[in-house]
């Protein structure tokens, strides 16, 4: 019994070192977010410097919307932030937002990357490129997401899951363009032309082609920069070319990252005015700088890497519309058997 | 005993178990106790009533087939993995005598530290083309590209076995070390006596012997099997868990989502009633049985070298190795991962496993021992239903504990509101005493398990003589039973406690605002692709858990040296 009792002291003993919370502070801001904090907490630290509202957050991969909706209108929650589109509409749909009426906010944000009833606004965009081996395919031998499903290239294309969010939009963008039989007929010959069962993430594709199990792939554009400032990744990087597709058509297929104001938000206008701050000049290039993101407000300087990227020219049409389609993107994925 | 329905605290019901519920204070608290721990697997059943579309049709005609085949084939293969290095290694650590034996008798359960998708992410870089296995190979062969040999893809079905089996393994060697240690020298002496050699006997004798323990290990390392996401999203090996996670995240449809977790549920079903089967065919207890010293073979020259083999290799695998890898990254890396709150991180997890291992532990016991004085269907049923929640995907369980506790949050506030004009907020939800509450739910089998199989070992007989000498239920428990099974209570809590260390899916949706656990940290940088980031906290996980499997392998030695007298 002694060792119980010692035990016992010793833990209620870790307990209290741990667990006792630093008092609150007076002005805070409460967020859940899907995207990981030690990407967005120095623009959190730059607010805080700027007005003394401290930003609480809880980092998490998946439920916080049902943790959202469960906890009601006592939710301590101000804002949702996320990693990509998908997640956002499901939270206004799960009827957890409320619209953030602020002007200087909704003037910020060019149109299609906000919902129409200001329930949600992107805060970074991120362009789903294609690259391709710089030994073994030409400059502009391929140009569009359509080329990606031309029997030429069978046996030659990488990809992730295609039930992963961002492939997943992207199918729901061509279903937005093309309509659901057109996208189908598509993404059967991009199933047909891969390389490998899709797997790993985006990295792990351009990885692929630097070791010739493939010859073109399809990420997101910001893990190329993160892969050229990586020590052990930059030859990964060297080894492709960056293909921006559609650029005579309607533009390569865009995905963002944002916030939504909650339903219950006890710190309403302090989780505003963060909003406002994200999507102002200086968090927007700091934001951009980060992750390799562009940022979305107009006329924000790019950084010297994106600039490196080129100028390219995006497809405007509205998130939303593309929104719609995940349910059916995602389904389509498994009736053609993408994973498989 | 039969129809007294007065309660009674004396009701004392072993070997005939009866379907009557009899009330009595015991019986209360345990179906209370288990219907808590309860909660959230029946919220699982709850939201499969209310899907937002029939998924069925649509998972049928596509995905499920291949669904359902992976999951077997995983469970398969992690069964023949897990039994293969998990019985070979305790038997030959216990019943025989080789070089580096007392080494292995701690070593074989270093790979319970490691968690496995960090096993994952250390073998893919290690066996994938690009890894210094593969290119070390094309250098000794002149190999030009991946067209001109096979090498086998770690990303598949068989990876994942491998994977699994390698950290799951310790769960097996545990129980049936624990069981051989315990088996009657009489027994073994008399098949020896009867003509057996060393392999006939372990045989015919000490395996079916060790059965149920052996039966119980294997259900834990399957159970933590269906558990798993990061290793099978990580290797594209579509399990009925993926699907789960899909249906939720892309359809948007936690109720189809539940419905797929029922079907999951009903696999475990089977394999717990299974492995209770097992074990009620065998009851047997231990009366004289630790007196004498453990026959040794003694293993010498190429059969020593031989077993010294069989046992490394599954402490090389899944943990040198791995171990290594994260120490090295661990260096390279360590300006980019080192701050000072990891220290703050790793006492978050400290406490909280230690926490959620004790709070496990006691109610395990409460159950266990409720279990044995009341019997019946009923009570039986009850607890064997609340430790379901170890075979529960980690973020559905943590949904089933975000709603009872924010529901009953929810409905207090308005009640105080509404009666005295306060309002109470939220006061579990969002809290450490959620995560703590999943803690315990996730990880109750493993407690319940052990406790149950060292209380089943401890005869009626005792029971009988202390109550006779007029102990109560409660001073015959912690005069007579707690001394007798402490060994197995360490061993619940320490098991407990390296689980809680590695749990991550639930930690991250239930924690409050900016904490971190050491898995939480890890996986941010995980998640984000550097996994070399990654190391240096994932190396504390691994520390961290060195200790209780060093403690744990001097109890389960003490075991038989105690009463060696």
């Amino acid at each position: 019994m002694k060792v119980l009792s010692r035990t016992l002291a010793v833990i209620a003993a870790l307990m209290t070192a741990s667990l006792a919370f630093p008092a609150h502070a007076d002005e805070e801001v409460n967020v859940y977010s899907y995207r990981q904090p030690f990407l967005i907490k120095p623009m959190f630290e730059a607010f805080t410097r700027d007005t003394g509202i401290e930003v609480n957050v809880v980092y998490a991969n998946k439920g916080l919307v049902e943790r959202l909706h469960q906890e009601g209108a006592n939710s301590p929650a101000d804002l949702i932030f996320t990693v990509d589109i998908g997640r956002l509409t499901e939270a206004v749909d799960a009827g957890v937002t409320q619209p953030a009426n602020s002007p200087a906010l909704q003037a910020n944000i060019p149109p299609q990357y906000q919902d129409p009833d200001h329930h949600w606004f992107g805060l970074t965009a991120r362009a789903r490129i294609i690259v391709a081996s710089k030994d073994r395919v030409e400059p502009g031998e391929i140009t569009t997401y359509e080329d990606l499903a031309d029997p030429r290239w069978k046996g030659r294309i990488c990809t992730r899951s295609g039930k992963h969010a961002y492939m997943v939009a992207l199918t729901a963008g061509m279903i937005a363009h093309h309509g659901e039989a057109k996208a189908e007929e598509w993404l059967r010959g991009l199933k047909a032309n891969l390389a490998r069962k899709p797997q790993g993430n985006d990295r792990s594709q351009v990885k692929a082609i630097m070791e010739g199990v493939c010859d073109v792939a399809v990420i997101n554009h910001y893990y190329m920069g993160k892969m050229m400032t990586n020590k052990d990744q930059a030859a990964w990087a060297a080894s492709v070319n960056m293909v921006f597709p559609n650029q005579q058509s309607y533009g390569t297929h865009m995905n963002v990252s944002g916030m939504a104001l909650t339903k219950s938000a006890p710190n309403r206008e302090n989780a505003l005015k963060l909003m406002v701050f994200l999507s102002d000049d200086l968090a927007q290039a700091m934001y951009a700088e980060q992750n390799f993101e562009y940022p979305i407000k107009q006329g924000v300087p790019w950084s010297g890497m994106l600039q490196s990227f080129g100028s390219y020219k995006a497809d405007d049409l509205s998130l939303a519309k593309i929104a719609m389609q995940r349910k059916t993107a995602s389904k389509m994925a498994d009736k053609v058997g993408y994973d498989n | 005993m039969g129809l007294s329905a007065s309660p009674s605290p004396d009701a004392f019901d072993f070997d005939t178990p009866s379907s009557r519920l009899r009330i009595n204070p015991w019986t209360t608290a345990t179906l209370l106790v288990a219907l808590v721990v309860a909660l959230p697997i029946l919220v699982i059943p709850w939201l499969a009533l209310f899907p937002t579309e029939n998924i069925w049709p649509h998972l049928v005609s596509t995905v499920l087939p291949g669904y359902v085949l992976t999951t077997l084939g995983l469970m398969l293969g992690v069964t023949f993995g897990v039994l293969t290095m998990g019985v070979t290694s305790a038997w030959l650590v216990t019943m025989c005598r080789f070089p580096g034996r007392r080494f292995f008798e701690w070593a074989m359960l270093l790979p319970l530290a490691v968690p496995a998708y960090v096993v994952a992410y250390v073998y893919t870089d290690l066996l994938e083309y690009a890894g210094p296995v593969q290119i070390g190979l094309r250098h000794l062969f002149g190999w030009q590209s991946a067209a001109d040999y096979w090498f086998p893809e770690i990303r598949s079905l068989g990876g994942a076995i491998a994977m699994m089996s390698m950290v799951l393994y310790p769960y097996v060697y545990l129980l049936s070390r624990a069981a051989f240690l315990e088996q009657s020298v009489g027994l073994l002496d008399a098949s020896r006596t009867l003509g057996c050699g060393p392999w006939a006997t372990f045989f015919r004798v000490s395996l079916p012997m060790a059965r149920p323990s052996i039966a119980t290990g294997t259900a834990l390392a399957l159970m933590e099997t269906l558990n798993d996401v990061g290793t099978v999203d990580f290797f594209a090996v579509h399990t009925l868990t993926l699907g789960i996670y899909d249906v939720w995240l892309n359809m948007g449809n936690i109720g189809g989502a539940a419905q797929i977790a029922m079907v999951m549920l009903v696999f475990v079903m089977i394999l717990l009633t299974i492995e209770r089967q097992s074990r009620r065919r065998h009851k047997h207890y231990q009366i004289s049985g630790r007196l004498k010293e453990l026959p040794a073979h003694r293993l010498v020259g190429a059969r020593g070298g031989l077993a010294f083999v069989a046992c490394l290799l599954p402490v090389a695998a899944g943990f040198i190795i791995p171990a290594s890898m994260l120490l090295t990254n661990s260096f390279r890396y360590f300006d980019e991962s080192w701050t000072p709150e990891l220290l703050q991180y790793a006492l978050n997890s400290l406490s909280l496993s230690l926490g959620a291992a004790m709070v496990a532990v006691c109610i395990a016991l409460l159950l266990a021992y409720g279990r044995r004085l009341v019997g019946g269907k009923v009570v039986g049923g009850a607890v064997s239903f609340a430790s379901f929640g170890y075979a529960v995907p980690g973020a559905v369980l943590a949904i089933g504990v975000i709603i009872p506790l924010a529901g009953f949050d929810n409905a207090l506030d308005a009640f105080m509101g509404e009666h005295f004009g306060i309002s109470t907020g939220l006061l579990f939800s969002g809290t450490v005493f959620a995560i703590l509450f999943a803690y315990v739910v996730r990880f109750l089998a493993i407690a319940l398990g052990s406790v149950d199989s060292s209380l089943a070992k401890v005869t009626p007989a005792m029971d009988m003589a202390a109550r006779t000498l007029g102990h109560g239920p409660m001073a015959t428990f912690f005069k007579v039973h707690l001394p007798l099974i402490r060994g197995g209570v360490l061993i619940a809590v320490l098991v407990v406690f390296v689980d809680c260390m590695k749990e991550l899916p639930a930690t991250l949706i239930l924690r409050p605002f900016n904490f971190d656990t050491l898995a939480t940290y890890v996986y941010q940088f995980a998640s984000d692709e550097l996994i070399e980031q990654a190391s240096l906290g994932a190396l504390g996980i691994v520390v961290a858990g060195l200790i209780p499997v060093v403690v744990l392998s001097r109890v389960i030695a003490a075991t038989r040296q105690t009463q060696t007298v």
